[in-house]
């Protein structure tokens, strides 16, 4: 989720149902491009890829929308819908490396499919519109397209099926499920499941660390002059903790809640700090007490912060649920933050007076 | 908020499932399924992602209710609306920057896409193909 927000008009991100269908389908349809493209992932495919992960140009990574043609594909060649995003368009072309096949590519406006779904940009009025404007229906003679399942949140079938004709086939989660799912035509359980293993969190880790990183390092700047060196890193480790370790310890932290399961990381690598701040014998007893309670309060807000908000990379968290959340421990969030730099404050000022 | 025909299995397992609540605020959502209207046409079964629903004799059956993550494609891709969810992304961040703005948490979206339309809708005119 970019979190870019222009002034622009607010809107309830549900699918729009209301689109109306594309006039091409009923009258003689234009010759439209159809682009070829192949399976094969090049170097500079893969270097694409490793920036997209580090959030890089993040609005640049985009495929032309329209119509492909995979290998050699004939009229009774099957038709897959996927989304203007490479990693989405390279992840279903390489998995149908011995399929002659077409490729309907929606202008999901550079976003995966899950997410334009879920937003309604990969939907059944972008569906319709590229049915009718690539010239589908004089180029196949059949009337099936196979959309990818995690496609489904945007894509009304009987609305397709009514303003198309077309039939939507829902095909397995992954692209790489493909060749095994083509041979039925019908997904195993598995294959409907989606996961999100070790794996698939790391690979989100670098982008998530990448948006915070530049405040982070205006803190630490900051901390190592006013406070102290070790200040500075403890707010590096923080950040460190809630987008890297937080994603990785996903399912071992206990806990169900996302907000509790990052307070608990957060005391955990707040800790060392707690200690070394607490027992510092040059300071007087309160001094340290004061310094040990801002290092924990603050690092376990701030972590307890960042793994509330990896809710929205998950894959399986609800509305409802992270509403709850929200509601239950922002508060509890701020309190703590609140209360621990007060007491940083307080430090800060004695040092000043010259009271410590 | 399950609009089902409990059984007496399901019963005690919701029984359990509020005795789990404390620190898991994912047992409920707003998930609504009304077997009655189902003509088991299966597809609510091919498009969640999370096995929610399952095949049944008549019908579909609800499952997995508490894993339901309300993308809505259940209720979408539902031919008779025997199914009910809303449905939205539950990303902390969006509801939270639209709640400090003090707008609808519920209907503002603060995600990306390109800045002159919100959340990239499409703002082309859908017949525009004819005047190429």
């Amino acid at each position: 989720m970019d979190k870019k927000d222009a002034a622009g008009p607010s809107c309830s991100c549900t699918p729009d149902q209301q689109t109306p269908s594309c006039g091409c389908l009923t009258e003689n349809p234009p010759a439209a491009e159809i682009r070829t493209a192949t399976s094969t992932i090049t170097l500079a495919d893969r270097w694409d890829h490793l920036i997209t992960r580090w959030g890089w140009n993040r609005e640049g990574h985009r495929v032309e929308p329209g119509l492909y043609r995979l290998g050699n594909p004939s009229a009774d060649s099957p038709v897959f819908v996927s989304a203007n995003f490479t990693l989405s368009f390279d992840a279903l072309r390489s998995a149908l490396a011995d399929t002659d096949a077409w490729i309907l590519v929606l202008d999901t406006k550079g976003i995966n499919v899950w997410c334009a779904a879920g937003k309604g940009t990969f939907g059944t009025g972008e569906l319709v519109r590229s049915i009718g404007c690539s010239g589908l229906i004089g180029v196949v003679r059949h009337r099936k397209i196979i959309v990818p399942q995690l496609g489904a949140p945007g894509i009304s079938w009987p609305e397709v099926l009514r303003k198309s004709g077309f039939t939507v086939e829902y095909g397995p989660v992954r692209a790489k499920d493909l060749p095994e799912y083509l041979k039925t035509h019908k997904a195993t359980p598995a294959m409907r499941r989606v996961e999100f293993p070790m794996k698939d969190r790391l690979v989100l880790t670098p982008v998530e660390f990448v948006h915070i990183a530049l405040p982070m390092l205006i803190v630490a700047a900051a901390l190592w002059f006013l406070a102290s060196p070790v200040a500075a890193l403890a707010a590096v480790i923080a950040v460190i903790a809630g987008t890297v370790l937080f994603p990785a310890l996903l399912p071992f932290i206990p806990t169900q809640d996302f907000s509790t399961k990052g307070l608990i990381l957060g005391a955990v690598v707040a800790l060392p700090f707690t200690f070394l701040f607490g027992t510092n014998p040059s300071l007087p007893f309160w001094a340290d007490a004061l310094a040990a309670a801002a290092a924990l309060l603050i690092i376990a807000a701030v972590v307890s912060y960042l793994a509330l908000n990896f809710t929205g990379c998950t894959t399986f968290t609800s509305r409802t649920g992270v509403k709850k959340e929200i509601f239950r421990y922002v508060p509890v969030m701020a309190v703590m933050a609140v209360a621990g730099s007060i007491a940083g404050i307080a430090l800060g000022v004695s040092r000043l007076l010259g009271v410590i | 908020m399950f609009n089902i025909r409990r059984t007496e299995r399901s019963e005690i397992r919701g029984e359990e499932e509020r005795h789990q609540s404390l620190f898991d605020s994912y047992t409920e959502t707003s998930l609504n399924y009304d077997p009655d209207r189902c003509i088991n046409c299966k597809r609510c079964t091919q498009v969640c992602p999370h096995g929610v629903f399952a095949e049944g004799p008549d019908h579909v059956e609800l499952a997995r209710p508490a894993a339901c993550m309300e993308c809505g494609a259940c209720a979408l891709n539902c031919p008779v609306q025997a199914i009910t969810v809303q449905s939205g992304v539950g990303c902390a961040w969006a509801m939270i920057a639209a709640a400090l703005r003090g707008k609808d948490m519920d209907t503002e979206c603060s995600c990306g896409g390109d800045e002159s339309s919100c959340c990239g809708q499409a703002k082309t005119d859908p017949c525009s193909c004819e005047e190429k």
